[in-house]
């Protein structure tokens, strides 16, 4: 494996977080939009996992051999970029809670939680520029 | 009092941490605002005398690491000049609007839930203070987020008056989480290419690396992160969340608002622009000046003239928060001295001027009910001292000489010259007669019209508890536009700092 499909996880991500991207972008239903940035964000989890790997690398975790004695498995994969990911999928849980939240009490403000229909029963301001 | 002394920059994050956690347990009186106020007061007072110990040390930083792991390993804490000075903006507009916050979030918020209330509000101000203290790229995208989050709750806590406040909270929870993306894939990168999350490491590294201008994994860290970063200032044209968010927020929330998150991030492009990737690499070998000047440019002649357009009061500083902030970013991507000068004293000066003039917005919202330019027709005799700091403020968004604005603008001009951009002083100059525009329309509405509204003709001048807070930050605003010397000093020392590439 080599050349640019060697790294095909990076592909994968990249396309998760155009797929994430476009959702935000071009979807009117307020929860499909919210779907779309958890899967952007998700792209972006893969993201620094793919960059935690190391040639021929296991996980990072001591075994024990028969006497009880430490067996080093190495060479290891990079842990920091696992363990900054479990931060990053905390925060990604909490904006999406945040979001879902506020898609409720937008339902039940307006009745709807289509972005075009929200726009049209606010549509008495001046909103350009 | 001496382990205090040696814990100084975390307990500036850890105080109000902990303290905003405890305000949803203090039930349903006036005491969750009692506490928020002594919270906001003793953080308030941390970063003073964090303040005085780094001018008091003559060292240029006081590094902390946390949990003492050493800073390659753990997360440090790096106090220099420009981030103590930062750190003293925010924490001190923090604490006097949370005194203000009192009467008008009692006239605005249900009062079950003024303990969640000024939960948020403290945990917001505390992301803040953690993203201007800390050393460590990754700990900027966590506390960025804690703030951003309480950000989007205290918008929308603006419902209860107008629905929008729920549209504009989640159309900011959209581009804002967005952009906080583009801030980790950039920081991801970094990470790819230095292998460390300290922020001197890196820039180190990345002094060490060869052939910088063509490496590509170091271009698309730059990349995401100059957009990352815009869309959480609200450059223009990634600005289009702010309006509406400030427009239908809770009063006290805008003051805080547009005195501290914005800048805040401002600050962040100070840490990843010049201080990891370098002035030189940012503004000489990669035309993001151009970027961020066309930017800045188009932010101030468009968004003043939004500005001119609108009939809410609210709306109309929104969008001129939009220009100051273009001011902002035109001045330090200049990258010389005057010009990087011209953005520190601005990202004070309009932080008192915006926060006092959004308080007194707040005050006609309490006493008249709404902020529309009918709302304040003839309250000039009904609420003088409310109305006076309104217009002092706008004069300082003018830039009159004799107020703080006119500081800024004299510094962003010099750095203009300096780097012979003559476009740009026509720019600011036309943003400025644009500015009065703007400003006049609120001061003909305010002292030369009679009264419409049938509230406005019976109000009565804001409560003291509004009125003290208010002044406070307009007097600062006057105070610093007749003796600059404090601000001017750090601002220019803080900028030498930055350009010779100190992280």
């Amino acid at each position: 494996m080599s050349g640019y499909f060697g790294i095909y996880n990076y592909w994968i991500y990249i396309a998760l977080m155009m797929i994430g991207f476009y959702g935000v972008i071009a979807k009117m239903n307020l929860v499909k939009q919210a779907i779309a940035l958890g899967i952007f964000q998700t792209g972006i989890f893969l993201f620094y996992i793919s960059m935690a790997v190391v040639d021929g690398g296991t996980a990072p975790i001591w075994t024990t051999i028969g006497d009880g004695s430490l067996k080093h498995l190495g060479p290891y994969d990079n842990p920091l970029p696992h363990v900054l990911i479990l931060t990053a999928i905390v925060v990604s849980v909490s904006i999406l809670a945040v979001a879902l939240a506020l898609i409720i009490n937008i339902k039940r403000a307006y009745g709807t939680i289509e972005y075009d229909e929200i726009t049209r029963l606010d549509s008495d301001e001046i909103d350009d520029a | 009092m001496l382990e205090i002394q040696a814990h100084l920059p975390v307990l500036v994050v850890v105080v109000p941490l902990i303290g905003g956690v405890l305000t949803s347990l203090m039930g349903r009186g006036a005491l969750p605002w009692a506490w928020a106020t002594l919270v906001t007061g003793a953080t308030f007072a941390l970063t003073l005398r964090l303040m005085a110990t780094l001018l008091a040390s003559g060292a240029p930083h006081i590094s902390y690491e946390v949990g003492n792991w050493p800073r390659w390993w753990g997360i440090e804490y790096r106090v220099d000049l420009l981030n103590a000075f930062i750190l003293l903006v925010v924490a001190g507009v923090g604490f006097i609007t949370t005194i203000y916050a009192k009467e008008s979030v009692a006239d605005e918020i249900p009062r079950d839930r003024h303990n969640l209330f000024y939960t948020v509000w403290v945990l917001a101000i505390c992301g803040l203070l953690g993203i201007t203290v800390t050393g460590d790229a990754f700990n900027v995208y966590v506390l960025l987020e804690i703030s951003s989050l309480t950000v989007y709750a205290l918008i929308a806590m603006g419902k209860d008056r107008n629905r929008k406040a729920l549209t504009a909270s989640l159309r900011y929870l959209i581009l804002g989480s967005v952009g906080a993306s583009f801030i980790l894939l950039g920081i991801g990168y970094l990470m790819m290419v230095t292998g460390t999350l300290n922020m001197e490491d890196m820039r180190e590294q990345l002094l060490r690396t060869p052939d910088l201008d063509h490496h590509r994994t170091v271009l698309v860290a730059f990349a995401f992160l100059l957009v990352g970063l815009s869309l959480k200032m609200a450059l223009y044209p990634l600005h289009m969340w702010l309006p509406k968010a400030y427009t239908y927020a809770p009063s006290a929330v805008t003051a805080l608002l547009a005195a501290t998150a914005t800048k805040v991030a401002v600050y962040m492009s100070f840490r990843f622009l010049f201080g990891i990737f370098g002035p030189e690499f940012s503004f000489q070998r990669l035309p993001s000046h151009l970027i961020l000047l066309a930017g800045a440019c188009l932010g101030v002649v468009f968004s003043s003239l939004s500005a001119i357009r609108q009939q809410s009061v609210k709306r109309l500083l929104a969008y001129s928060s939009v220009g100051q902030i273009a001011y902002i970013v035109a001045g330090f991507s200049l990258a010389n001295e005057n010009g990087v000068a011209a953005s520190i004293i601005h990202i004070f000066n309009h932080a008192v001027t915006k926060g006092g003039m959004f308080m007194a917005v707040g005050a006609v919202a309490l006493r008249v009910g709404g902020t529309d330019l009918k709302h304040m027709r003839g309250l000039g005799r009904r609420m003088p001292l409310t109305m006076a700091a309104l217009t002092v403020g706008g004069l300082g968004l003018v830039g009159f000489p004799l107020t703080a604005g006119f500081i800024s603008k004299w510094y962003l001009i010099k750095g203009a010259l300096d780097a012979g951009m003559w476009g740009l002083i026509a720019i600011v100059l036309l943003g400025s007669i644009l500015a009065l525009v703007y400003v006049w329309k609120i001061i003909e509405a305010v002292y030369f019209h009679e009264p419409e509204d049938p509230r406005a003709r019976d109000a009565t001048e804001a409560p003291i508890m509004m009125l003290v807070p208010m002044w406070t930050l307009i007097g600062l605003s006057l105070y610093f536009g007749v003796d600059a010397n404090f601000t001017s000093d750090t601002a220019l020392r803080a900028a030498k700092s930055l350009l010779g590439g100190a992280p």
